[in-house]
């Protein structure tokens, strides 16, 4: 039965299962275990990353080819629901028809983007995105009339989300259960049952031909596969994925902007994470997330400190305050990417 | 088909774009009066010339080499930011400035001297450290040169700081030049002339002198080159090193263009160098010239004709040519 939920796709070590587990139960308990508006809001980012940056692993670690324009569609969709909340009013059928509008307008663009550029070759790919991102990113913050500019847009979610929702009079383990459990708990199981359509994926006959390509695109074009296809098919599909979990995101924030969902900074997060956590698997995906974001959420409180801590000293404390965190995460990717292009679920499955 | 119309084609094929361009050029007459029109086009002739700077180094070293150095545009930074060091009132030129045009335009080459020796060194260990190793993959090169990008970028705001530093041109820089009652930037006159000039100055490098010579050869074969005893390696650090203090030379000018440095002032112009790059062809330098001729020219048109298309337009331009020639205007020969 386990298998048959996880796609057989085991997580091959002991450490790894174990670690799954415990943040599978952590996001599961999040708002009883860890009370409070922060670690809620925490709980809830990683559950949208998980699902952004697995849908990225299989482009980039599967299949092989870098896109950057991944933030892109993730804007896409939280733009598409929070314009058609904006305009019918706070119902769900608004919700639904963003989100499909927001869907298909993605996987039209990933389309045309990748029937362009695939063609020639997968570099070709990697600059186009990123000039097409660019383009898309100057455009949301450009028509403010649709999009609300560089401030963004809030909009009314439906009630059922919102604070002044109770679903249970009484307290469930000294929680009020508000709208705003209902939305953790809406975006908590789409998220996980987007990652375990992802791991079907990544394990069904399309997924294979997808790591042929991404070892030899050449012989896997000779064993009869048509590899610009199989990448357009992948980058669509990858689009459709992102778009929903910009889905959740804008449902979760009330709020979609362009430094909140389009900037280039989200997009070098997403690379961190599937290269620090481990290409090429999804498992990867969870822990570079977790990682990285209780990371930039509470390692930059200890860096603020410890660089408080060395003033006086010259360069130093300018090396580690706080804002510097990317610097060290910089270097921390270009090691992995030389010495462990696994990354972390690589290194703990040799031992 | 005969020999005749087999010359005929290759004719067509080699200066349609040329064709273009000139279409491009001389189209937007119709529209625009030729005094706003002149204006227009001299900007967007400066505007494609520096970037031209930054992307000839960039497709060089992919065509020779193979690799795409997403952080080429850490070395724009880098020579905007040690313009704003220069060629402030109080840096090491300060004596040259605000005296002549003469004196200026001195001290901004030797600005751009300086910056280009900088980037040329930072580019060394660039190879050293980052791109020699990932050589031949693709993958890892890109993943590797946006980790140097991030770092590199880290680095500028601890050196820097985080804040824009403004850097007003040099006092005779400023202002236009009258022909008629048509008013022209001098700055823009005095970047298309240094474009000009290394554009030529790259073309006769490339076609003129044995280096260039091997240079070329290894674009095109590197395999043989390297058969005929040549150190392919060797010669690609030098285009590597060459590149990057390019691309610091084109940081300085386009700092000056833009008055204001900021940290992404290269990651943001390094979109306009990929579309550049990509119009013109990899590895192609005379594709990449009017590849960024092309942008300029579009961007300032458009700009003027149509601004809320502006936006859109160089991407617009990239699509159509890449639906007409999917490997770039002049494409380097080797697949």
């Amino acid at each position: 039965m386990l298998n048959w939920i996880i796609s057989g796709d085991r997580p091959r070590s002991r450490i790894l299962a174990a670690v799954l587990i415990i943040i599978l139960l952590g996001l599961l308990l999040a708002p009883f275990v860890f009370p409070g508006t922060r670690s809620l809001a925490v709980a809830a980012r990683i559950c949208v990353l998980i699902v952004l940056v697995a849908s990225y692993d299989i482009l980039l670690g599967y299949t092989g080819i870098v896109s950057f324009a991944h933030t892109m569609f993730f804007g896409i969709g939280a733009y598409g629901v929070a314009i058609a909340l904006n305009a019918l009013g706070p119902s769900w059928g608004a919700v639904g028809l963003g989100t499909v509008a927001g869907v298909a307008v993605s996987i039209a663009a990933a389309a045309v983007i990748g029937l362009l550029s695939l063609r020639v070759r997968a570099i070709f790919f990697s600059m186009i995105t990123l000039a097409v991102a660019s383009f898309f990113l100057i455009l949301a913050s450009q028509l403010s009339f649709i999009t609300g500019g560089e401030d963004g847009m809030s909009f009314r979610v439906p009630r059922m989300l919102t604070p002044a929702f109770k679903l249970f009079e009484d307290e469930i383990f000294g929680q009020r259960f508000n709208g705003r459990l209902v939305a953790y708990y809406l975006v908590f199981i789409s998220s996980l049952v987007l990652f375990l359509f992802m791991l079907r994926v990544v394990n069904s006959p399309f997924g294979r031909v997808l790591q042929a390509i991404r070892e030899n695109d050449f012989r896997a074009e000779a064993l009869g596969n048509r590899v610009v296809l199989y990448r357009t098919a992948a980058s669509c599909l990858v689009a459709a994925l992102a778009a929903l979990a910009g889905v959740l995101n804008a449902l979760w924030l009330r709020y979609t902007g362009p430094d909140a969902t389009l900037s280039f900074a989200i997009m070098l997060d997403i690379l961190l994470m599937v290269v620090i956590g481990g290409m090429g698997t999804l498992y990867g995906a969870v822990i570079g997330v977790v990682i990285l974001s209780l990371a930039q959420f509470y390692l930059q409180d200890l860096m603020g400190a410890a660089s408080s801590a060395l003033a006086g000293i010259p360069v130093l404390p300018e090396l580690i305050a706080a804002d510097r965190w990317m610097l060290w995460l910089g270097i921390l990717f270009v090691l992995s990417v030389y010495f462990f292009p696994t990354g972390i679920v690589g290194k703990l499955r040799e031992r | 088909m005969t020999a005749r119309a087999l010359k005929t084609a290759g004719m067509v094929e080699r200066h349609a774009p040329l064709a273009m361009a000139g279409l491009i050029l001389f189209l937007p007459l119709i529209l625009i009066d030729p005094g706003t029109w002149l204006v227009l086009a001299i900007a967007g002739l400066a505007m494609g010339m520096m970037i031209f700077l930054m992307a000839s180094g960039l497709t060089l070293v992919f065509g020779l080499m193979d690799v795409l150095n997403f952080a080429h545009g850490a070395f724009v930074a880098v020579g905007a930011y040690l313009a704003t060091g220069l060629l402030s009132p109080g840096g090491p030129f300060a004596g040259l400035m605000g005296v002549s045009l003469l004196g200026d335009v001195g001290a901004m080459l030797l600005a751009i001297l300086v910056a280009c020796a900088a980037a040329g060194v930072l580019g060394l260990v660039f190879e050293r450290v980052i791109v020699r190793r990932v050589y031949g993959a693709h993958l890892r090169q890109i993943l590797i040169t946006v980790g140097g990008l991030i770092v590199a970028e880290q680095l500028i705001t601890v050196i820097w700081g985080a804040d824009p530093i403004p850097l007003p041109k040099p006092e005779t820089l400023r202002g236009s030049i009258f022909i008629g009652d048509i008013a022209v930037e001098r700055y823009r006159l005095v970047a298309c002339a240094l474009g000009l000039v290394a554009y030529l100055g790259m073309h006769f490098a490339l076609n003129r002198t044995r280096i260039g010579l091997l240079v070329r050869a290894g674009v095109e074969n590197r395999e043989m080159v390297e058969a005929l005893g040549y150190r392919v390696r060797r010669l690609f650090v030098g285009v590597f090193v060459a590149g990057t203090a390019l691309a610091a030379a084109g940081g300085v000018m386009w700092a000056l263009y833009q008055e204001i440095v900021t940290v992404h002032i290269g990651a943001d112009v390094m979109i306009l160098v990929f579309i550049v790059v990509i119009i013109g062809g990899l590895g192609s330098v005379g594709g990449c010239f009017l590849g960024a001729l092309l942008v300029g020219l579009t961007a300032n048109f458009m700009g003027y004709l149509a601004p809320t298309l502006a936006l859109g337009s160089n991407i617009l331009l990239m699509v159509a040519v890449l639906l007409w020639r999917p490997r770039g205007l002049y494409p380097a020969t080797k697949n």
